[in-house]
């Protein structure tokens, strides 16, 4: 594979479709290992994805932040493709509701409910405000 | 002979009622199988990527060992997911699904497998009760428009009674029958195995895009392995879901239209028999007075 300057591929795919997709300078993402930024040409990788916001720098100077509350990434080829049942775009983000919902499942992990589904919820919740906060944040 | 055409009037104003009905069926679910087919391809991005994501796992680590993935060298329970619709109204799709599903018992019976079902839909659980045939756990309400949610919860809870060990009430494998999409026209019922997953499946689905490079985990194999697996497993049930959606729909249209159709013939052989009573009616009438009129001429004439 030559060095050429071809930007890296991203396709953000959640259950119902694809989220985003498009090409990007970079992308940074947070594996269970910690915050993990590619760009061209990186090695065949695939991590496991720990509830945040993933940001990803597209070529046109935008800067898309994704919401993920768990999920894979993975990269071959110049291609990245970020996985997740659950993802959203920062843009589609009720703040005001995700932080409801944070707070709800905050209560409900207070009252000593640790079932999955309530743990899920919180992490879904959590990475979505984080989301909103960032994408915010640019402005 | 009155009673008899207001008789057919009436049946062929009722039958005109129901065509009615079966008509906008047929109509709505023409316009719900396009949605759920739309449904059915937005999901394929993440199948196809997931599908990527295990295929490049299991050419890494040849010797897959993982609890999910592990077949179990003598069954001794099966789980059955049935997928059937909520309502009615779908010509076959149901029984056609039965079918398979108590082929699949028989086969599992006769290798001495005991069974527990988890039925989706109304009109299996129905089915079910019906027959006193116990069932382990059903969901109802979303048959023809399932979300993603809902093949979490599915799926989460297979793989727990999956991972129980066999003496504490779990199973050693899952199978799931479902109806799969094949055109409007034609919609098959599948049995398929869930788990233990066969991922050498995986590898042939991915198809053209044959060479897998090596790719670096994080934090390991084995532990995206652990995360993958339970991912790889909803997004299945989700799949079959999705599936057996678009077939309930395309077969409703399908049982709807014919319904319209034989509506049509009927009230046409309807509206012939209603035409021919009446034209006898009159023909009566004509002969009657024609009769009395000559009777009246003849006493008339002998005066």
């Amino acid at each position: 594979m030559a060095l050429d300057s071809s930007p890296l591929r991203v396709e953000v795919v959640s259950a119902d479709g694809l989220i985003w997709e498009g090409d990007a300078e970079s992308v940074i993402a947070r594996t269970t290992e910690g915050d993990l930024g590619i760009m061209s040409h990186h090695e065949p990788f695939f991590g496991v994805l720990v509830p945040s916001a993933v940001e990803v720098l597209s070529t046109e100077g935008r800067r898309e932040i994704i919401a993920v509350d768990g999920g894979f990434i993975s990269v071959a080829e110049n291609r990245v493709s970020l996985l997740n049942a659950y993802a959203r775009l920062a843009g589609e983000i009720d703040q005001a509701a995700a932080e409801q919902q944070l707070n709800e499942a905050q209560l409900a992990l207070e009252k000593g409910d640790v079932s999955t589904e309530t743990m899920q919820k919180y992490h879904r919740a959590s990475a979505q405000v984080r989301a909103a906060q960032k994408a915010a944040g640019r402005h | 002979m009155a009673s008899s055409l207001r008789e057919l009037r009436q049946r062929r104003k009722s039958v005109s009622a129901t065509k009615k009905i079966t008509k906008a069926m047929e109509l709505i679910a023409a316009s719900k199988v396009i949605k759920a087919q739309q449904a059915g391809t937005r999901a394929l991005p993440y199948t196809r990527e997931l599908n990527r994501a295990v295929s490049a796992l299991a050419t890494h680590s040849a010797n897959l060992e993982h609890p999910l993935t592990t077949r179990s060298h003598r069954p001794r329970r099966a789980a059955l997911l049935i997928l059937t619709s909520d309502r009615g109204m779908n010509g076959a799709f149901n029984a056609n699904v039965y079918k398979v599903a108590a082929r699949m018992r028989a086969r599992l019976e006769d290798q001495g497998v005991e069974i527990k079902r988890y039925i989706v839909g109304r009109k299996g659980i129905g089915y079910m009760k019906f027959r006193e045939i116990p069932m382990e756990q059903t969901w109802e309400g979303f048959s023809d428009a399932p979300t993603f949610a809902h093949a979490h919860e599915i799926a989460d809870v297979l793989i727990k009674d999956f991972l129980t060990p066999y003496e504490e009430g779990g199973v050693d494998e899952i199978h799931a029958v479902y109806t799969r999409m094949e055109s409007m026209l034609t919609q098959s019922p599948r049995v398929r195995r869930l788990l233990p997953l066969e991922v050498v499946e995986g590898v042939s689905e991915l198809g053209e895009h044959d060479h897998i490079p090596q790719y670096d985990f994080e934090p390991d194999a084995e532990t995206v392995l652990d995360e993958v697996m339970p991912v790889y497993v909803r997004s299945r049930v989700w799949f079959y879901l999705l599936q057996s959606a678009a077939s309930i729909l395309a077969s409703q249209q399908r049982a709807m239209k014919s319904a319209t159709d034989n509506a049509n013939q009927l009230i046409e052989s309807l509206t012939r028999e209603a035409n021919q009573a009446r034209q006898a009616e009159i023909t009566q009438e004509i002969t009657e007075i024609v009769g009395g009129a000559s009777a009246l001429a003849e006493s008339s004439a002998q005066d």
